[in-house]
């Protein structure tokens, strides 16, 4: 073990755990502005008890966000100081301008939400949950924007020993930022809608507030839809981009060794742990990987081979993170067709919800096999082609992040224990009574 | 030029950020000194709720443009001083579930527990910013490469601890004025009184760490080859004696304000004398950070200093909005309805 192989790990470990929350926040702030816009409109009281459930759950969860996200920041220079100091020109730009421009907005908008209920007109009121729903996009924008960056880096030049920054325009509007933006966020929404279906489903099989989480589960659902069917249709463009911009990544995604036209598709293949090599091919399909990366059968691939072994990302983790990744995705997709054509007979289907209920923690886990695929799949590289990870890292001692590890590890694992408590509590509990006065 | 004016608002953007937490964090330290029960209690947490969130934001900008604008001295600064800022960074999530976790389940014990969480959770950055900063004024042992020779613990030196304790002052003075604003009856007589005490303390510790800095640190080297600069030591003096006036007269918000005022000016005050550091080597002159041998390029530092100018007074008026919105003393009749 050595001070890099720790700081990896520390990465690892408070980056998962934090994008555990970041996502519910993104959505699931949405649903919520939506839930209280319709309140406005019509004056359901209904609506509004459905405001203030999903808000103390989106509350809760924003918070243990925001904590977690601080550590992320910090992490750069604490861990990383030697790609602080390269890359900072550009990377840390990216994250002030996050800072100022959203971070700000969304951390002072969700108290007046929270606070202000008596002291602002209900109009008024919803339209500070679409501000914090907008400044959480924005960041999440500008986050993504600064990842991109490591991932494919443009609109720089190497001077004075480091990377500076020639063209702002050019590292904000790249497609890789784009693309991964979209991605990110369409994630985000699929998870959200499938934790206030899973949640409504709970109830709706328990048959208790009937109205209130079938409304629930049909705004989610109709916004889930759209989310699910957008993934798919424009992870496909990513993985197109990405063959062009990292070739050696979307090898690794599906385990293609050798460059070749009419690169085949195997139904079934698992790399070697040598990272030279499959362990298992099985059902050939020619032209299938050429048509997938570049639109066209006849089109060359290139396999890892091409790369020298230290050059090469592990491949067996990614391979499989993404196979998770895009199985999901598709099954995600299908519930919500098949869901769309039950909206209005949910309470006598109940197989349907209890799938529903269950497949609440799948989202999660397709969120993080996406960053596995994504900081995997780059190594072992930290910036593309640009500077390694290896050579990223800060001259501290072991002993140091040894210690920050431990305590992270079991810091969050309370938190997250805890949060997850306090999340459960509330939904079992359900919407609070709805007399007008209590409102 | 460009590099100056950064380190000016890098000031201003730390400055403001202790001007603001340092209340929540010193209200926190003393809610179980000031809080007899459990709707005082509740008052403190309600006159904290809708504020410390977006004032934390303060220090993801100071950081944020640490990165942006020095990424060198950010990258140095933050692996030199990895153990200290791990300590605060833990500490400051603890105070943001505690507040968080705090009201979810109605049960005692659970509530002391995130309490006592609570005041460790802002104690803890207090006294540790001030350890932290001290330190930075005075110089600590990078090496030519930027790399940290020193112990951690040496840190906690007499002008370190003194940091320490002088950051843990103020915030406690200035959260003590905040209650006082936003509370009414026993609960703001007991925080009134609590100012006034601090106050006195602070009146001998603010010239103590003055003169600990004269003889500890390079700080005063700028202000005596340019003496016209005094103004900004003195502007820290005359809003301290304005603010003891403010709390004999018991105008709560206007010595709030003053606190404020010497809370900026004391960092405007140490970043001025920094200049043109902003990490000073206390191994050799030579290995110091400045705002020249790590700053980003010219282009990044127009870039960001745009963006700041056209936000950050965009941030200033919405969340003095906020500030304005939830101005009055807090009611019984406010609390139930006013939580997370």
């Amino acid at each position: 073990m050595d001070a890099l192989l720790l700081s990896r790990l520390q990465f690892a470990v408070t980056t998962y755990f934090h994008f555990l929350f970041v996502p519910l926040t993104l959505g699931l702030s949405i649903i919520v502005a939506i839930m209280e816009t319709l309140y406005v409109k019509r004056g359901d009281h209904d609506y509004l008890r459905m405001t203030k459930f999903w808000g103390k759950i989106l509350i809760i969860n924003f918070i243990v966000g925001v904590a977690t996200g601080l550590t992320l920041e910090f992490q750069f220079g604490t861990n990383w100081s030697r790609y602080s100091q390269y890359v900072g020109d550009i990377f840390g730009s990216l994250l002030a301008i996050e800072a100022t421009t959203a971070f700000f907005m969304e951390s002072v908008f969700i108290a007046v939400w929270v606070f202000g209920w008596k002291k602002l007109s209900p109009r008024l009121h919803a339209t500070i949950i679409w501000l914090v729903a907008g400044a959480s996009t924005f960041s999440a924008f500008w986050i993504l924007v600064a990842n991109s960056w490591m991932q494919h880096p443009v609109g720089y030049v190497i001077r004075n020993g480091r990377a500076e920054l020639t063209d702002f325009f050019a590292v904000v509007t790249q497609s890789y930022s784009i693309l991964t933006f979209l991605h990110a966020t369409a994630a985000a929404y699929i998870l959200s809608g499938f934790f206030v279906m899973g949640v409504s489903a709970y109830h709706l099989l328990k048959k208790q507030h009937v109205n209130i989480f079938t409304q629930s589960f049909r705004i989610a659902l109709s916004f889930t839809l759209i989310a699910s069917i957008f993934a798919v249709v424009e992870g496909h463009m990513h993985g197109a981009d990405l063959a062009e911009k990292q070739p050696a990544k979307l090898a690794a995604l599906e385990s293609v060794w050798e460059t070749q036209s009419y690169s085949p598709l195997y139904l079934i293949a698992i790399p070697n742990l040598q990272n030279d090599g499959n362990l298992v091919e099985f059902g050939r399909i020619p032209g299938v990987m050429s048509l997938l990366a570049h639109h066209s059968p006849s089109a060359t691939v290139t396999g890892l081979k091409d790369f020298p072994k230290e050059l090469r990302p592990p491949v067996l983790p990614v391979f499989l993170a993404f196979r998770l990744m895009v199985g999901m995705g598709v099954l995600f997709m299908l519930l919500m067709i098949y869901g769309w054509f039950r909206r209005d007979k949910l309470e006598s289907s109940p197989t349907f919800l209890k799938i529903m209920f269950y497949s609440i923690p799948l989202p999660y886990l397709v969120c993080l096999a996406g960053w596995t695929v994504t900081e995997v799949g780059r190594q072992p590289w930290i910036v593309y082609g640009l500077m390694k990870t290896s050579d990223a890292v800060s001259p501290i001692a072991t002993s140091q992040v040894g210690l920050s590890l431990i305590a992270f590890i079991i810091t969050y694992t309370l938190i997250g224990i805890t949060a997850f408590m306090v999340i459960a509590k509330a939904v079992r509990q359900g919407p609070a009574p709805g007399e007008k006065e209590d409102l | 030029m460009l590099e100056t004016i950064w380190l000016l608002l890098w000031g201003l953007l730390w400055g403001i950020y202790f001007m603001l937490d340092g209340f929540d964090l010193g209200l926190a330290i003393l809610l179980p000194f000031l809080a007899k029960d459990e709707q005082e209690k509740n008052t403190i947490y309600n006159a904290i709720g809708p504020f410390w969130d977006g004032n934390e934001v303060w220090l993801v900008a100071a950081g944020g443009v640490t990165f942006a604008a020095f990424p060198a001295a950010y990258a140095v600064m933050f692996s030199s001083l990895y153990s200290p800022l791990m300590i605060i960074l833990f500490a400051l999530i603890l105070r943001a579930v505690s507040i968080e976790f705090r009201g979810q389940i109605e049960n005692p014990p659970w509530k002391l527990f995130w309490d006592r969480c609570l005041m460790i959770g802002s104690f803890i950055p207090a006294f540790f910013f001030g350890v932290v900063f001290a330190n930075i004024f005075r110089g600590i042992p990078i090496d030519g490469a930027g790399i940290f020779q020193g112990s951690i613990l040496a840190l906690f030196n007499m002008y370190g601890i003194a940091g320490g304790i002088f950051f843990v002052l103020l915030f406690l003075l200035h959260g003590s004025l905040w209650l006082a604003i936003k509370s009414e009856g026993a609960l703001m007589e007991r925080a009134g009184r609590l100012s006034r005490k601090l106050s006195i303390v602070l009146t001998a510790v603010i010239p103590l760490f003055l003169i600990l800095s004269y003889f500890w640190t390079g700080l005063f080297t700028n202000y005596l080859n340019h003496p016209l600069l005094f103004i900004i030591p003195l502007v820290v003096i005359i809003s301290f004696v304005m603010m003891f006036l403010f709390i004999g007269r018991g105008a709560w918000w206007k010595a709030w304000f003053s606190s404020s005022v010497v809370i900026v000016d004391v960092v405007l005050f140490a970043i001025v004398g920094l200049y043109p550091n902003l990490l000073p080597s206390s191994l050799d002159a030579s290995y110091s950070m400045t705002i020249y041998n790590s700053s980003s390029s010219p282009l990044t530092l127009k870039i960001m200093l745009a963006v700041v100018l056209v936000v950050l007074p965009l941030v200033v008026i919405y969340q003095g909005w906020v500030y304005w919105l939830f101005r009055d003393p807090l009611s019984e009749e406010d609390l139930p309805h006013e939580s997370y």
